[in-house]
């Protein structure tokens, strides 16, 4: 039983099938896509979505590819915000306070006013990971803005003029590269290699018949 | 919430038999069970989809039809005159495509101080990668080696990996590991900086290391972000429509178009890396997919007209568990590390069918013959059937918030359209997933075509007829790397001849003198067409 709603495309009015996701009412409406798509998964952030149901005070964001089509929606993509990206040499930065007063300095302009969590489509809690950044808390920073697709829409609804995704983003790097504890069974593993340790081992391998090489295929012991 | 009927009345049996499902382990199948189900059930054997090549340097070699299509396609450009003397771009190293592959042959080779220029018809980073969830194996543990691994991989490929390629995955993965933790990834770790590892189908050691299930996009993030930091030309939202060549016969550029205007423009370079990706968009035997919007086989498309040989493109990796429901996600990647995480496939009357550790081609025949057999497929409200896969299972098993911890991405993909994947199983069926063949390439990453390298799903051989999880996040960082490395040293040795696009005319004469046409579709196809005509 498929109903039918009204969805208002840049202002325009089209009538689609209500089980729809936004991007593919645009398909039905449609328009073949180049910007404002992607993994039409929830994974890349191409289709940040601005939206009013008509009647509605409140302005909502999602992504277009994971939110289903409500009667009387208004609906404006957003399929590129400029960001500030700053450059910087990872092997020549240090994870302390100071890189972010230097790089993104406005993060420190921040009013409370909660209007990037409010509209985060992954539902993060955006000004608490803006202030962890602030302090050089950048472990926790990392933690919180784990699952950002840097979709833009925090940056776009933000006063400061803060880009909360790249400030996330340097402070998930310098967390995986200096604060995260170190690897040493890979450290390891990587000198045996480089010493030759395996070589053999492979040449050996790679040199069985198929049909040895069936036998120990099927036959080898799988971890528990 | 599960309201359909039909559903519900399935899922009561599911859960009664949860307690008893959950203390088995399902017996592997025999190398003979395997051989038989993937004969019967497996879409790379039903002969009726492939057809051979009429021409080229694969001719006689079977490729599903849709394949075919496009690799005998017309040429976008053949008779416009362009401007090849005066290009707009003028590259050491030329990468064309930007996801995990292409970003870290651009690294690579702005490391090695070539001049690079990377171009890609969508965004950097729009890319099978970003939507890699469970992870990438690297034998880095004392448990494990690179032989173990290189087992692992080639009999689950079939024993049909061209074996050089296979050696350097194996030995170059713990390398592609820190290479990448140095850069910033975040792997999960103990605290004491133990990486914490699992089983992926067909894997005998625990060796898949992960970023939560948001493996690929935290690489994909990563590398998109050293990119920019570098003095690497990225040029976005443009495609490349032919591989140019100069006079000595060796690739030496592209001809490339503004997605959004339409403008041709011209690279010239001296070497070339294709790194398009894979072809979950032309879905094959109608099948729906777990890729990219772009994912349109394009490289392998402009690789063949230029002469570059293929490797098995007559086979394709189904992904066993895609979403099944709701409609608004079938198709959609459900990450492996469910299973790996103690989630079981489970029929429509409560039965665990199948040992849930399969390889990726198993698993998905299996699944495919469940929803065949009367009564043990769910039947959904499309028509289509489907079979459980058992989450709630994993917190049983790891105790409560192990989902959350560690699939976060898919407890959201799921919330979003009401199914609490902690308390509720969710319905799968097998997805379009990967792109086993592609180019042939040599150890260096060199296509048949002389300076022109590939890398990441475009290549075939790597993984032989079928591939393990985990191995495609890290066939893309060590072909990746070592294409932007070889690209960059040869790049050094060329100087660039005129420009000709002769191969063209050379191909559309073979065409046109071809017994058996198929089509007259214009290829690369660049974008699937979804819009409602």
């Amino acid at each position: 039983m498929e109903q039918m709603v009204n969805v208002f495309l840049f202002g325009k009015k089209y009538t689609v099938p209500d089980s729809l996701t936004i991007m593919e009412a645009m398909e039905y409406a449609g328009y073949q896509l180049i910007r404002g798509c992607g993994c039409r998964n929830g994974f890349c952030g191409a289709c940040a979505t601005i939206y009013r149901i008509a009647g509605d005070r409140d302005l909502k964001t999602c992504l277009a590819c994971s939110t289903k089509v409500e009667n009387n929606m208004y609906v404006a993509t957003l399929p590129f915000f400029p960001l500030v990206k700053q450059v910087y040499d990872i092997e020549n930065v240090k994870p302390d306070q100071q890189i972010m007063m230097q790089l993104y300095p406005e993060i420190y302009s921040c009013i409370g006013c909660n209007a990037c969590t409010k509209s985060c489509t992954q539902g993060l809690d955006v000004m608490q990971y803006i202030a962890y950044a602030q302090r050089g808390d950048f472990e926790k920073c990392a933690e919180l803005s784990f699952d950002c697709v840097m979709c833009g829409v925090c940056s776009s609804r933000c006063p400061a003029g803060i880009s909360h995704p790249q400030v996330a983003m340097l402070a998930r790097r310098l967390n995986g590269k200096y604060l995260a504890p170190h690897c040493d069974h890979l450290d390891a593993r990587i000198e045996e290699i480089q010493a030759g340790k395996y070589e053999k081992l492979l040449e050996d391998l790679m040199g069985k018949p198929l049909s040895e090489m069936q036998e120990l295929y099927n036959h080898r012991e799988i971890e528990a | 919430m599960y309201s359909d009927e039909k559903i519900r009345a399935s899922l009561g049996k599911v859960e009664a038999a949860r307690e008893q499902n959950i203390r088995l382990n399902p017996p592997r199948m025999t190398a003979e069970e395997k051989d038989a189900l993937l004969k019967a059930y497996h879409p790379d054997y039903r002969e009726e989809k492939f057809a051979a090549l009429d021409f080229g340097p694969n001719a006689g070699d079977k490729v599903p039809t849709e394949l075919k299509d496009l690799l005998q396609g017309k040429s976008r450009i053949l008779g416009e005159t362009l401007p090849l003397e005066n290009p707009d771009y003028d590259a050491d190293v030329l990468v064309i495509g930007g996801g995990g592959a292409g970003a870290s042959a651009a690294i690579e080779a702005s490391n090695a101080g070539a001049k690079v220029v990377l171009v890609t018809k969508l965004r950097l980073g729009d890319a099978n990668t970003m939507m890699a969830e469970g992870g990438i194996q690297a034998a880095d543990k004392p448990n494990d080696s690179p032989a173990q691994h290189f087992l692992d991989a080639y009999g689950g490929g079939h024993f049909a990996a061209q074996k050089d390629l296979l050696y350097k995955l194996v030995t170059e993965a713990p390398e592609a590991i820190r290479w990448l933790s140095e850069l910033g990834v975040e792997f999960d770790k103990a605290p004491d900086g133990t990486m914490i590892t699992t089983h992926g189908g067909g894997t005998s050691r625990k060796r898949m290391h992960a970023a939560k299930d948001y493996s690929g996009a935290e690489i994909m993030r990563t590398l998109r972000d050293e990119v920019l930091n570098r003095d690497i030309t990225v040029v976005d939202f443009t495609a490349a429509l032919e591989l140019l060549k100069d006079e000595s016969g060796s690739c030496a550029g592209a001809v490339l178009v503004n997605m959004e205007t339409k403008e041709r423009l011209i690279a010239r370079a001296k070497t070339v890396i294709l790194a398009t990706g894979g072809a979950g968009r032309l879905h094959y035997q109608g099948f729906p997919t777990s890729n990219h919007y772009g994912a349109t086989a394009d490289g392998l498309v402009l690789g063949y007209r230029a002469g570059a040989r293929l490797l098995y493109p007559d086979t394709l990796q189904y992904h066993p568990t895609g979403a099944a429901f709701p409609a608004q996600i079938y198709g959609a990647l459900v990450t492996e590390k469910v299973r790996s995480l103690g989630a079981m496939l489970i029929n429509a009357d409560g039965e665990a069918f199948m040992n849930p550790l399969e390889t990726r081609d198993v698993s998905a025949a299996s699944i495919i013959r469940e929803c065949t057999r009367p009564g043990k497929g769910v039947e959904l409200p499309n028509g289509k059937r489907a079979v459980w896969l058992d989450t709630p299972m994993i917190e049983e098993k790891l105790g409560k918030g192990a989902i959350e911890a560690r699939i976060p991405a898919m407890m959201r993909m799921f919330a979003k359209h009401g199914i609490d994947i902690r308390r509720e199983p969710i319905l799968v069926y097998p997805t379009l997933h990967y792109q086993n063949g592609g180019l042939h390439i040599s150890p260096d990453g060199e296509t048949d075509l002389p300076n022109l390298f590939a890398a990441g799903e475009v290549v075939g051989g790597i993984h032989g007829r079928n591939r393990l999880m985990g191995n495609s996040l890290l066939d893309i960082i060590v072909f990746g790397r070592s294409a932007g490395r070889n690209a960059a040293e040869r790049a050094r040795a060329v100087t660039v001849g005129k420009l000709t696009l002769g191969h063209l005319e050379a191909f559309e004469a073979a065409r046109e003198g071809a017994s058996a046409k198929t089509g007259v579709l214009f290829s690369p196809q660049l974008l699937p067409n979804y819009a409602r005509k």
